[in-house]
């Protein structure tokens, strides 16, 4: 008895140990989504790009990444240091001032990320009026001509260009367009992933619990979507400061009823599937029919769904900003970016570094989506 | 049949390419059609007879299907090599094809008429007037009563055999020479397979048409076809004439499917068991509401007052065509649906428990679903799915112990237990239904309620099935309530039956008195059909 016993518990560990990471359909799902380069491609520059800019005050800052100083070891990016601690004054380090960087420089070192600008730091030292051209579009005598000690100076280095430029308010364009593209994205991703889960539940129990409950919650959708989201916006901005979570909750209040068509439709259909009667028949609960036997199926509609809502709420935002209404002033944001661009025709430099972040942002997204939408699509047979 | 063969399949292989993998749906397959032959395609599902018939009018999927060898030559042209535009020449109008499903195969939003229609306005370019004319006549001709009310009706409107009817008057309204019939049985109730099986023999007679008839079932195979052709794997093991395939199966595989009926009998009838659960005066109402106020004009009375008491250890069958109410019977007993009367399980009345209060009863009372595709969560491994009752019912269990159970009754329902991490797409239908009834089994249930479990399988495994039931019935001492249309697989199982007709009982006894000495009309018309696949006269059954 024992001996069966441990040859089945032999069997278990060896099954546990054959199972691959993912089922095997989620490995069929995989090998389709690679089966589309471009989305594959897709999906790895967009990572790049997105955990990169999560980073981005290491990637540009007006801090040093590390700095040392009469023999202890300074992280400004990650701690304020008062302005006492190298002589001065202020409560609030500026590492820009050359008094400052020769303070530290005389007395240890520091590294700088390879952008000295963060996204609302003011370039004192552009050769022309903002908004300033790209530094490589200068010679080197006009690029430094600022500069105290003009060519010889130590701070005319690259790592002080501007390398798209810089906007009308003198702050670096590059840096701006970092910062901006992690806000976006986070703002995107938030508002879709919460958006998801609401709208995941409302259409769950609008589909299986059906009739009454259905109806009435059909028609308050109906009316509910039928409100002017600009508008309202418009309106709440005028009484509330707009900032990121008081616009992700405008956002959120309409964005969830976009997924309650599918999920709904997937759940009325599969409420009556024999494997759900089964399930009942076993006596398993509604709240469990529903989350292990129902959401599954719904849950590849709205994964191929997902990539374009994300979309969809970037281009939001970004149309917010645009107009004015997004986030407050001086954010770094995408949509501020294209309105200087509108409004400085004379330096092409803003609209374009606009125009093509947002547009291979977005194009990324929605090939990765196309991908998805392959990935999950049964009859997909590739040769 | 001296001249040539209408029909000549040489060296067919069908291959399926999928992910970079090969597989080989038919390997070299060569036979013939004669003028006015009936050729039988016999074997179990996945055998690649369908995929054969596919291949005669290129429907299948293709580029995902090729075919690296073969010809399929009608006259003197190869089928394979004809470009699109000849083939639907030929399509609907020389070679037709009717299909297994009736339901999804009409269009629901067309009537039948422009159904017809549409066929002979497009082959034979006829007129409105004309077209009508000749519709009528084709649905007379396959026997639709009152054709001319029937024209303007909708699919949901009509039967599932009437829809078959209709089907085969669209694939006869150009007077095909070769009609290719892909199961086109397996989905009606017993009485109107007889039907339709009369109709395409005297159709196919009258028309002098060729028929290739693609069925699992080798009792249609004996009543339809001249020659029949065995296939398994893809490949045909065994052909020959009819009656010396019968009588004489020279490859083992022929004769395993001979052998392959549901055999053996319950065992005794025993009024001194234990009574498990009783039914007293069962009424299913279903309100039909009308109006602005949506108020009740009246009911379809699906269970109209029936009487039922299922015994431990033993089976009681309930028979009738569908639509008879013999499934919304079990529901209603099981709790699934509300109902009227008295429901007594146990010696408990259940008839007022709510879902809630039924929960721990659920475990001694079990269902075994009709179709293994259907009941089985595509998402859930086996052993989750075995489990998720024991995770209800027995919460305390820990993963070991929950293992273990499920590994012994994989071994109880003959299934390898070392699959119990797969998924149920990795199963055969056999199989699956092995792994709902080891579901119900590992809560080791007193009563079960199998709705039809062997109707949506193979004959050869029905009869595995079968086996299998009265084994675990014995052993563990099950009361069973089985519901079938199919009369050869309840005498195989039943001790006592009820005969159901439009929500009444017809006729009720223990299965000898019932099978032997019928009393009515319908249950000898079920018999009939069922074993001799005869039909009964205009008005015992339904069409």
């Amino acid at each position: 008895m024992s001996d069966i016993q441990s040859k089945a518990q032999v069997e278990l560990v060896r099954e546990k140990v054959a199972r691959p990471w993912l089922s095997p359909l989620n490995q069929r799902r995989w090998r389709n989504f690679k089966a589309n380069r471009r989305g594959y491609w897709s999906l790895w520059v967009f990572l790049v790009l997105f955990v990169l800019s999560l980073f981005a005050e290491f990637l540009a800052n007006d801090k040093p990444i590390v700095a040392s100083y009469r023999g202890e070891l300074l992280f400004p990016v990650l701690i304020d240091y008062p302005e006492q601690k190298f002589g001065g004054f202020l409560a609030v380090t500026d590492y820009r001032d050359p008094v400052i960087q020769d303070e530290i420089e005389a007395n240890g070192w520091m590294i700088w990320p390879p952008i000295r600008y963060s996204y609302r730091t003011v370039n004192n030292e552009i050769p022309q009026a903002a908004p300033a051209k790209p530094s490589w579009l200068y010679d080197k005598e006009t690029r430094c001509s600022r500069y105290p000690e003009g060519v010889n100076d130590v701070n005319c280095t690259p790592g002080n260009w501007n390398w798209l430029g810089t906007d009308d308010q003198a702050r670096d364009v590059l840096a701006r367009i970092i910062y901006g593209f992690r806000i976006s994205v986070l703002f995107g991703l938030i508002l879709t992933a919460l958006s998801a889960v609401i709208g995941v539940s409302a259409g769950a129990v609008q589909g299986y619990f059906g009739g009454w409950t259905d109806l009435l919650f059909q028609r308050f959708i109906e009316i509910w979507s039928s409100i002017p989201v600009l508008y309202l916006i418009l309106i709440i901005a005028a009484v509330l400061p707009p900032g990121f979570f008081i616009l992700l909750g405008i956002m959120l209040l309409f964005s969830w009823v976009a997924f309650v068509g599918v999920v709904r439709a997937e759940f009325l259909r599969a409420r009556n599937f024999e494997y759900v009667s089964a399930a009942r028949a076993l006596g398993v609960p509604n709240r469990t029919i529903m989350f292990r036997h129902l959401l599954p199926n719904a849950m590849v509609a709205t994964l191929t769904f997902l990539p374009f809502i994300l979309n969809g709420s970037i281009t939001t935002l970004t149309s917010l900003d645009f107009l004015g209404f997004g986030l407050p002033p001086g954010s770094p944001s995408l949509g501020e970016l294209l309105r200087q661009g509108q409004r400085n025709l004379n330096a092409p430099w803003l609209g374009i570094s606009g125009f093509l972040s947002l547009s291979i942002m977005l194009s990324l997204l929605i090939f990765i989506g196309e991908a998805t939408r392959d990935a999950f699509d049964p009859r997909k047979a590739f040769r | 049949m001296t001249n040539a063969p209408l029909l000549s399949i040489r060296d067919l292989t069908v291959a399926f390419h999928q992910e970079g993998r090969e597989t080989l749906a038919v390997d070299r397959v060569s036979f013939d059609i004669g003028r006015g032959e009936t050729v039988a395609l016999v074997g179990e599902s996945g055998s690649g007879k369908s995929v054969t018939a596919l291949s005669v009018l290129k429907l299948l999927p293709y580029p995902a299907a090729s075919h690296p060898s073969g010809s399929i030559f009608y006259g003197d042209k190869d089928l394979l090599s004809r470009d699109e535009r000849e083939l639907r020449r030929i399509r609907g109008n020389k070679i037709t094809m009717i299909f297994q499903e009736p339901m999804t195969s009409l269009n629901p939003l067309h009537t039948i008429e422009r159904q017809v229609g549409e066929i002979l306005k497009i082959h034979q370019g006829m007129g409105d007037a004309k077209a009508r004319a000749r519709t009528l006549e084709l649905l007379k001709e396959v026997g639709i009563r009152d054709p001319e009310k029937r024209l303007d009706a909708f699919p949901h409107q009509l039967s599932g055999g009437q829809r078959q009817r209709v089907m085969i008057a669209m694939a006869l309204a150009n007077e095909p020479e070769l009609l290719i019939a892909d199961e086109p049985t397996t989905a009606l109730d017993v009485t109107v397979q007889a039907q339709i099986l009369e109709l395409l023999a005297k159709l196919r007679k009258k028309n002098d048409m060729s028929m290739l008839f693609i069925t699992h079932d080798l009792g249609i195979v004996r009543k339809i076809a001249d020659r029949v052709c065995v296939m398994t794997e893809g490949r045909i093991v065994e052909t020959g004439p009819t009656r010396e395939i019968f009588d004489n199966p020279q490859h083992e595989y022929t004769r395993h499917l001979l052998a392959a009926e549901p055999k053996g009998h319950p065992p005794k009838a025993d009024d001194s068991a234990d009574t498990v659960m009783e039914g007293r005066d069962i009424k299913v109402w279903f309100p039909i509401k009308r109006g602005f106020f949506r108020r009740t004009m009246d009911h379809v009375k699906a269970v109209d007052g029936i009487d039922v008491t299922v015994r431990e250890g033993q089976t009681l069958g309930v028979v009738g065509e569908s639509g008879s109410g013999k499934t919304t019977l079990g529901l209603a007993l099981a709790r699934m649906i509300s109902s009227e009367g008295r429901i007594n399980f146990t010696g408990r009345d259940i008839g007022a428990l709510s879902f809630r209060q039924m929960r721990p009863l659920r475990r001694e009372l079990q269902i075994v679903f009709q179709d293994p595709y259907g009941s089985l969560s595509p998402r859930m491994s086996i052993a989750e799915i075995i489990q998720e009752g024991l995770r209800i019912h027995q919460p305390k269990l820990s993963e070991e112990q929950r293992d273990r159970m499920v590994v012994d009754v994989l071994k109880e329902v003959d299934l390898d237990p070392a699959t119990r991490f797969r998924y149920p797409h990795e199963f055969s239908g056999g199989q699956r239904q092995r792994i709902a009834i080891a579901r119900a089994m590992v809560l080791k249930p007193r009563f079960v309620m199998l709705d039809e479990p062997t109707s949506a399988l193979d004959m050869s495994v029905q009869a595995q099935v079968v086996d299998l039931l009265r084994d675990l019935q014995q052993k563990h001492d099950l009361a069973y309530l089985f519901i079938s249309h199919d009369l050869k697989v309840v005498r195989a199982l039943a001790n006592n039956v009820i005969v159901m007709r439009d929500g009444k009982v017809v006729e009720t006894g223990t299965a000898e008195q019932v099978f032997e000495n019928p009393q009515t009309d319908y249950t000898r018309a079920l018999i009939a059909a069922a074993f001799d696949i005869a039909t009964a006269p205009r008005g015992v059954v339904s069409e």
